[in-house]
């Protein structure tokens, strides 16, 4: 009978880097033969809004809040392009993994765990969205709007929001048993999200109730942080934006993970 | 220490899915160095052990240890020393045969300086060396599920859990894999296998474990529970159906079992005294054994 030889006994701990590194990898090299359709869908429906806001609604306006239309958009639309490369991507890779190419089975019988898979996917997306968030601002920059030193932090507030809609997306396909329960989030919370987000007109017109709601939509504090960080930071506000962004990742971050275990251990 | 010398090693293990106990009090070994079979129709409880060993389900009751290591604590140590062939293809259908290895070598931890040679390896393993610039979707079914050992043994695991190996493929192409299964165990590697092709048990298990409504219901080497349950030889009787009932109700006189096998009833444990029944003469199975303990004909 074969004698076994034991390493030294060590249980492995939560979030070990080799664990993300190793469900990161799957990610990248399966984005290397997607990568460019998922680069259009993400980079040129927010574009088309910004540009048909823009030339549309700009004729009309020639100020908001204080910005020309196009600085109040181009700038506004960076949350825009995370939701749509952030929420979404995440909401039908994680479905069609789960349902029908029964990936995370393959995953959870390596040593990963599920906390691990669910964070190692939300960093990749939140990296993507870093990138592509900036793409429609670069496009605004091009019909007028005046690149500034700020716009430097714009992928890391973009990175962090990502992250944060990733996680929320991921939520959603651990919840949904369908998917065309996705319509339910999408036509019911993400569209009213999306719109009420202080993007494309400000907030403040609209009656309190739709204010209030929009104080607590994580899109809002990404507009308003991208816009401060391009057109400089006023202080404890943006402070309270970033808080909240943060406060957003880590409650989808963990709800994300809280379901996912539901899902895939019985 | 009470697991060190079993690869697998449960006891009393229950689980419930709701008011369905899938898995009901079971106990298995895997001593290491040996292929063990997991031997059930479907519903037996077979895939659910098989999800146990992963932690990817939690017991209800019961111990679990892999390769030393408590379920379900210190799985992912377990996992990191063991490799897993589905039953559901689960590959990357858009990647690269090589693509796929490469993924799973980061997964499994394989070291930076030894994935080249771990991907090689595997790739010769499964004799895919050819086509490792395919695309999965362009693969047969047999080189995939050769693809997915080869993934499994990456690590160099010294322990392969296999779900149903060889579900749904040809003939010839599963003589292929038994092949490849059979060279792992020459080499010294732990091995369940769930199957329901009894086939397979008796040709590649050293030990068979028979399940039926989640718990087992026979342990032992595929000849010696021929030979307890079912006997050197079985009289296999043909003849119209009123025959083969009457054939039935003389056996059951005398004692012997039987079992219906569409046009014939075969006579079990009769130990030559069936000779004037007028039937065949034939070698006794381990399929013979499975209809007998579980009450269920499998193809």
């Amino acid at each position: 009978m074969a004698v076994a030889v034991r390493a030294p006994r060590r249980r492995l701990g939560r979030l070990e880097p080799a664990a993300l590194r190793g469900v990161m990898v799957r990610e990248v090299v399966n984005y290397s033969s997607f990568w460019r359709s998922s680069t259009f869908s993400s980079t040129v429906d927010p574009t088309i809004y910004m540009l048909a806001f823009g030339f549309g609604f700009g004729s009309l306006v020639s100020r908001v809040a204080g910005y020309s239309y196009i600085e109040f958009v181009g700038t506004g639309i960076v949350a825009t392009t995370v939701l749509f490369s952030g929420a979404f991507p995440a909401m039908y890779s994680t479905f069609v993994k789960y349902e029908f190419q029964h990936t995370y089975d393959a995953i959870l019988a390596a040593p990963v765990d599920t906390e691990e898979l669910v964070t190692g996917e939300a960093l990749w997306i939140a990296a993507r969205t870093g990138t592509y968030g900036c793409v429609p601002m670069l496009v605004a920059v091009v019909f007028g709007l005046d690149p500034s030193w700020g716009m430097l932090l714009v992928p890391g507030i973009a990175a962090l929001a990502g992250f944060g809609w990733a996680c929320f997306g991921i939520f959603i396909a651990a919840k949904s048993k369908a998917i065309e329960s996705f319509s339910y989030w999408q036509s019911g919370l993400l569209t009213p999200m999306f719109l009420v987000a202080g993007t494309f007109f400000p907030l403040d017109r609209l009656p309190t109730w739709a204010q209030v709601l929009g104080n607590i939509n994580p899109l809002f504090h990404c507009v308003q942080l991208v816009r401060h960080a391009v057109f400089g930071f006023q202080g404890l506000a943006d402070i309270g934006h970033l808080a909240f962004l943060v406060a957003f990742a880590l409650v989808a971050w963990r709800l994300a993970i809280r379901f996912m275990e539901r899902k895939l251990i019985l | 220490m009470s697991g060190v010398d079993s690869a697998i090693r449960l006891r009393g293990f229950v689980k419930r899915f709701g008011p369905i106990t899938a898995v009901d009090g079971l106990d298995l070994d895997v001593p290491y160095g040996t292929c063990v079979g997991l031997l059930g129709p479907n519903g037996a409880g077979k895939s659910t052990t098989m999800k146990a060993l992963t932690a990817q389900v939690i017991a209800d009751e019961g111990e679990l240890e892999v390769l030393g290591y408590r379920l379900p604590g210190d799985s992912k140590q377990a996992r990191a020393e063991m490799g897993v062939v589905p039953q559901l293809d689960n590959l990357d259908v858009s990647l690269t045969v090589e693509q796929n290895l490469l993924v799973f070598a980061h997964l499994y931890r394989v070291p930076a300086g030894e994935r080249k040679a771990a991907i090689e390896r595997a790739l010769a393993m499964a004799n895919l060396r050819e086509r490792r610039t395919s695309k999965v979707d362009q693969l047969s079914g047999g080189m995939r599920r050769r693809l997915l050992i080869a993934r499994a043994l990456l690590h160099q695991p010294r322990l392969v859990l296999l779900d149903e190996p060889t579900v749904g493929l040809d003939p010839q192409v599963r003589q292929e894999l038994w092949a490849l299964i059979d060279r792992l165990r020459s080499e010294g590697v732990s091995i369940l296998m769930s199957t329901h092709y009894i086939e397979e048990a008796e040709r590649l298990c050293d030990e068979v474990t028979i399940m039926s409504h989640g718990k087992a219901v026979a342990v032992g080497a595929p000849r010696a529970l021929i030979a307890e349950h079912a006997g050197p030889e079985a009289i296999e009787v043909y003849g119209p159906p009123t025959r083969l009932t009457e054939v039935e109700g003389l056996a059951g006189e005398r004692g012997w079992r039987t079992r219906r096998t569409g046009t014939s009833v075969s006579i079990l444990n009769a130990n030559g005294g069936a000779a004037d029944l007028d039937g065949e003469r034939r070698v006794t199975n381990l399929e013979d054994v499975f209809v007998l303990l579980t009450g269920e004909e499998i193809t």
